[in-house]
């Protein structure tokens, strides 16, 4: 079977560095849109909780937070494999690009989580709740994967040997996903990800998907954002990257 | 002002926001800075091959 032409630029860095410096201002534009409409929506247009009050509102925003920590990881560990597989240097890039971005947003669903956890279930912190755990233990996966890169001197073994981790520790994702189905948690069942229809009100489901959408998108900003100095910098003494900089002896 | 106070809750609702936007802007800066010091550095590898690529008088000679 033949591959389209535009499959095999992919893993051109050039014409990636390229491809990326034009996605990335459409991106950020539509990130930014949706980000606002999405927090004005959440914060004074949708009604407040019966049980909850105001401070469901923060639902609005670690949900999402969440789902990219895990979206960050499964992008990580699959970037890693690729690269360790096929030897493709730009699919490493991906994966180093990706880990600082999942580490941040693992932090934030964590705190975000923890500061609603105070006024709704009365702790910021539950050591038996499993998907408190299971998102802890992906936080220390991306740690782990950066402190395992930064051991070794030589990028090539850094990249093929925190690969094996990245790929071992997709496995947490699921679990933290099914934890609460698997599980006693203190966290309720699936609301909105589940078969049947989604058990939000309507006038509150809107900025919850608008919200999905927003950090969907500034995630894939983030990391082509970051992907692009990965670039230059793993690319630093090739002839386009000297182009690029100003040289002349291309 | 009542949409300030979120029914009390003000403290719990705007410092999560806070720090989810506090997150998106270090990882915008940190995409942006990490760009700039490759290019950076790409252009001083650059320039220091250049300097060693200059023949020497002797060379000249």
């Amino acid at each position: 079977m033949r591959l389209p032409r535009w499959f095999h630029l992919l893993g051109s860095p050039p014409f990636v560095y390229g491809l990326a410096g034009r996605l990335v201002p459409w991106l950020r534009a539509i990130a930014i849109v949706l980000l606002i409409v999405g927090a004005y929506w959440g914060l004074a247009v949708a009604p407040p909780d019966r049980v909850q009050g105001e401070v469901y509102r923060i639902l609005f925003l670690h949900p999402q937070v969440a789902y990219i920590s895990m979206m960050a990881y499964v992008v990580m560990a699959v970037s890693a494999g690729i690269g360790f597989i096929w030897r493709i240097k730009l699919a490493h890039a991906v994966a180093v690009t990706a880990a600082p971005i999942g580490t941040t947003f693992t932090a934030c669903a964590l705190a975000t989580g923890a500061i609603w956890g105070r006024p709704t279930w009365g702790t910021f912190w539950q050591w038996t709740d499993p998907r408190i755990m299971s998102e802890t233990l992906l936080l220390f996966l991306f740690l782990g994967y950066l402190a395992l890169r930064a051991a070794f001197d030589d990028r090539d073994k850094a990249d093929r040997v925190s690969a094996i981790l990245a790929v071992v520790g997709v496995v947490n994702v699921p679990i933290i996903h099914y934890s609460v189905i698997w599980w006693n948690s203190l966290h309720q069942g699936p609301s909105f990800m589940k078969l049947d229809k989604p058990s939000i009100a309507p006038e509150m489901l809107t900025p919850f998907l608008i919200m999905i959408a927003a950090f969907t998108v500034c995630f894939y900003w983030l990391l082509l954002n970051g992907l692009r100095g990965q670039i230059v910098e793993r690319e630093r003494d090739t002839r386009w990257v000297k182009q690029l900089v100003g040289g002349h002896e291309a | 002002m009542e949409f300030l106070r979120m029914g009390g809750e003000a403290a719990y609702v705007w410092s999560a926001y806070g720090i989810t936007l506090a997150v998106v802007l270090f990882n915008a800066w940190w995409a942006r800075w990490t760009h700039q010091q490759a290019l950076e550095r790409a252009r001083a590898s650059l320039s220091e091959n250049r300097t060693l690529k200059k023949p020497t008088v002797r060379q000249v000679e």
